[in-house]
């Protein structure tokens, strides 16, 4: 399971795309809802003028589109690289996350916070290790 | 209370949706025209397939769920706690599917849950 072969050009290019446009898009998102305050959903009658408040931000939209595109590089590059392989690939993920909220939003980020995201991120490393138990590891070309 | 509901329905609801996805793009078959009109013909070609349809509704449904519990906690909060989906990947996978999970993933699974305890530890201070 644990051969190591070069990276494609285009997995390379396509994972970049994952660990920056997803996180961005989640910060943006927070953003977006902090500065729009708690959405309160009941009754369903507010609902609609809840999310007119919401959907009015900038913020939210451009968070939108980079989780549009953060979803169109992880459609294409699943399409030939295994799901557990870009598990481990993207769990550097958090670890943006906890450095754009801390320097874009300005959250305090304490330091067992940090340790957790590095946790984190050396276990979603280590499930992605793990073959997937599947019959295609065999059948398929490498990511 | 209402925010750890989100989070918990965020992390199984997209757990379901991404393996939607990884499974309809297994279906797609492997991209490899990069070109704005291939990538677009590669869009329509998935949303053939109808475990695009669930993954993109179950991942839409998680999406909400993630702009409310987002009005009321951090983002360096929220977005650890949702690694919280290679747990319930692993249960789903013994429980529902049968798997075999190897020690690793359980010891990677391991982590991964500390890792969060220390988030929400971290958070409570």
């Amino acid at each position: 399971m644990s051969t190591h072969q070069p990276l494609h050009l285009k997995t390379f290019a396509l994972l970049t795309v994952i660990v920056v446009a997803g996180p961005l898009g989640n910060v943006l998102l927070g953003k977006g809802m902090k500065a729009a305050g708690r959405v309160h959903p009941w009754p369903p009658s507010a609902l609609l003028q809840e999310g007119m408040r919401v959907f009015s931000s900038g913020t939210i939209w451009v968070g939108i589109a980079s989780l549009i595109t953060f979803f169109i590089a992880y459609m294409l590059v699943l399409s030939w690289a295994d799901y557990s392989y870009v598990q481990p690939a993207s769990s550097i993920s958090y670890a943006v996350v906890a450095l754009l909220s801390y320097s874009v939003l300005g959250e305090k980020v304490s330091p067992l916070m940090w340790a957790g995201v590095a946790i984190i991120c050396l276990g979603v490393f280590v499930v992605g290790r793990t073959g997937p138990n599947t019959r295609r590891s065999t059948e398929r070309g490498q990511p | 209370m209402s925010s750890f509901l989100l989070l918990a329905w965020i992390i199984v609801i997209g757990t379901c949706g991404e393996m939607c996805v990884s499974r309809a793009m297994k279906v797609v078959g492997e991209v490899k025209d990069f070109r704005p009109l291939a990538i677009v013909r590669v869009i329509a070609r998935a949303l053939r397939v109808g475990w695009m349809w669930l993954g993109v509704g179950m991942m839409a449904a998680a999406f909400f769920a993630l702009l409310g519990v987002l009005s009321v906690d951090n983002v360096s909060f929220v977005v650890p706690v949702t690694a919280l989906s290679y747990l319930a990947g692993a249960c789903g996978g013994v429980f529902f599917l049968g798997e075999r999970v190897t020690r690793e993933r359980w010891l990677g699974v391991l982590l991964v849950v500390i890792g969060v305890s220390l988030v929400i530890l971290g958070r409570a201070k």
